[in-house]
């Protein structure tokens, strides 16, 4: 690689991702400083907080907790990252918002003056989607791609925040049929397989999981039925709460709607930047793709050796 | 002027219609919903409709006419925010957005789910995560960090307590906790009101 490399970001991890999937933690390190990439501590970040939850039961808390997270991002001096649909959703809209709306910058400035802080919004926060594909580019990416998968039947799914709403999000507005995910996944030799209402959603957002678990597992049903149609060997995301949704989900979905689902589902659910680093050649141990515990009820819920097994057949 | 005609057509005024809720929706900006043809590809698009009783068009049509009824129905609270009734809508109405200002009115209101107000306040208030690792509940976590050579607790508000004190002094400054506060009051209060309306129709 002789290209300069200089991405430096703060990484924002939000909640889903350390609290309960720390192997998506462990693999987004690893995988951006294998790629060269620096990715700076944002010390006492908080929730972001979520776009439809928490922004759902008060807008200006929403405003000045999201801003108060981009702050610490400012204050490193770089754009933030995160691997969260959702917290890049309030990341991404409450900068996009106050960037366009005088009066509540200044109301979001005046609370935080109180705790001696000041947001100029002058980064834009980013999603580690954003980071792979637009900054480094799917060819500097494809520079480090030392194994191929033969034969493995990918369903992608994009979730919704990433892409929408599309005015205030990167992709050229884009948002029926995005390709940059496939084209990521596609870099593994995976292929990714089409299949019915692709771009629908998980289910969880929004607040609807903690309102009604059956109702965010019916959304998550229906996805699984077309996946497993199409054929999918695994489930790749690039969500922490779709990828909880899926997993977690599954088991849900086997328990709720057992009657109707016929065989229960076990498709394994990785995250896209555990698929890219073992491509990578990286020890699947820093991708989190390794147990090296005897804890009792922690994720992954759905078990992935099926995936390890493949990729012990294929790339080894 | 028959009677039907006078129920079914004439009328403009919806059941429920309160003038101080059509104000909020108005002040909260969801006047825009007055450029709604009524096409219903909200609706249509609606991942969540597809499946339950949430009819977007209808949950704005209440809305717009001032109904505080949909302030109490579990619909406003099953959309998944996915944002395709937002994209798709050919009057450019935020669809999405407009739901997220009838929750903050609903919350206001006191119309809050306990779920969402456990979530609200014992979660997010009191840890800053909306999905936290601390509390001796949560050590599995912890450890399942480890396991992954992490720290036990990320380098969040769950390490810095005075980061999570300016989160909270943020929120109280905001009115978070105030609104939290009152939600339960009012929450409390319908219950009793109702507890009280059972009692009686019992008595009798």
């Amino acid at each position: 690689m002789s290209e300069e490399k200089n991405w430096r970001y703060a990484f924002f991890l939000g909640c889903v991702i350390p609290n309960r999937y720390p192997m998506i933690e462990r693999s987004i390190r690893d995988v951006f400083e294998e790629l060269g990439a620096e990715l700076l501590d944002m010390p006492g970040a908080s929730c972001c907080p979520a776009p439809g939850v928490f922004r759902g039961f008060h807008i200006p808390t929403w405003f000045v907790i999201a801003a108060r997270n981009i702050v610490i991002a400012e204050e490193l001096g770089v754009s933030l990252v995160t691997g969260c649909n959702g917290c890049y959703g309030t990341l991404r809209d409450a900068w996009w918002d106050l960037e366009h709306d005088r009066e509540e910058k200044k109301k979001v400035n005046k609370l935080l003056a109180k705790v001696g802080k000041e947001y100029t919004g002058k980064f834009e926060p980013k999603h580690i989607m954003q980071a792979l594909y637009l900054d480094m580019g799917k060819e500097y990416v494809r520079g480090f791609i030392k194994h191929k998968f033969k034969d493995l039947k990918v369903a992608v799914h994009y979730g919704c925040h990433i892409v929408k709403p599309s005015e205030k999000r990167p992709w050229d507005g884009e948002y029926e049929n995005p390709t940059f995910l496939d084209e990521i996944v596609e870099l593994t030799g995976a292929t990714s397989i089409d299949y019915k209402e692709k771009f629908m959603c998980c289910g969880a957002g929004g607040a609807v999981r903690t309102a009604v678990k059956e109702v965010a597992a019916d959304f998550t049903r229906e996805k699984l039925v077309n996946m497993r149609e199409a054929g999918a060997d695994i489930i790749i995301n690039c969500c922490p709460f779709c990828h909880l949704q899926l997993d977690l989900g599954q088991v849900e979905v086997n328990n709720f709607y057992k009657d109707i689902i016929g065989e229960p589902f076990h498709i394994p659910v990785i995250y896209i930047t555990q698929l890219l680093g073992v491509a990578m050649g990286m020890d699947p141990s820093r991708l989190g793709l390794v147990k090296n515990h005897d804890l009792k009820g922690v994720s992954p819920f759905i078990p992935i050796q099926p995936f390890l097994d493949i990729v012990k057949e294929q790339l080894i | 002027m028959s009677e039907n005609i006078e129920k079914y057509i004439t009328r403009k005024v919806y059941k429920g219609t309160s003038s101080k809720i059509a104000q909020k929706f108005v002040d909260a900006g969801l006047e825009k919903l007055r450029s709604c043809i009524n096409c219903g590809t909200c609706t249509a698009s609606c991942p969540s409709g597809w499946r339950t009783a949430l009819r977007t068009r209808s949950v704005l049509r209440r809305a717009l006419t001032g109904d505080e009824s949909v302030l109490s129905d579990i619909d406003i609270w099953l959309c998944s925010t996915c944002y395709y009734c937002y994209e798709r809508c050919p009057r450019d109405i935020p669809v999405t957005d407009m739901i997220i200002k009838l929750r903050n009115i609903a919350v206001e209101e006191g119309y809050i789910l306990d779920n969402h107000f456990t979530l609200a306040k014992d979660i997010f208030y009191e840890t800053g995560h909306g999905v936290p690792a601390n509390g001796e509940n949560n050590k599995k976590w912890r450890d399942l960090r480890e396991s992954y050579g992490l720290p036990a607790l990320p380098p969040t508000v769950h390490s810095y307590p005075e980061a999570l004190k300016e989160c909270q002094f943020l929120m109280n400054e905001v009115g978070f906790k105030a609104l939290l506060d009152n939600a339960r009051k009012l929450k409390d209060e319908r219950k009793l009101a109702e507890e009280k309306k059972e009692n009686e129709k019992e008595g009798k």
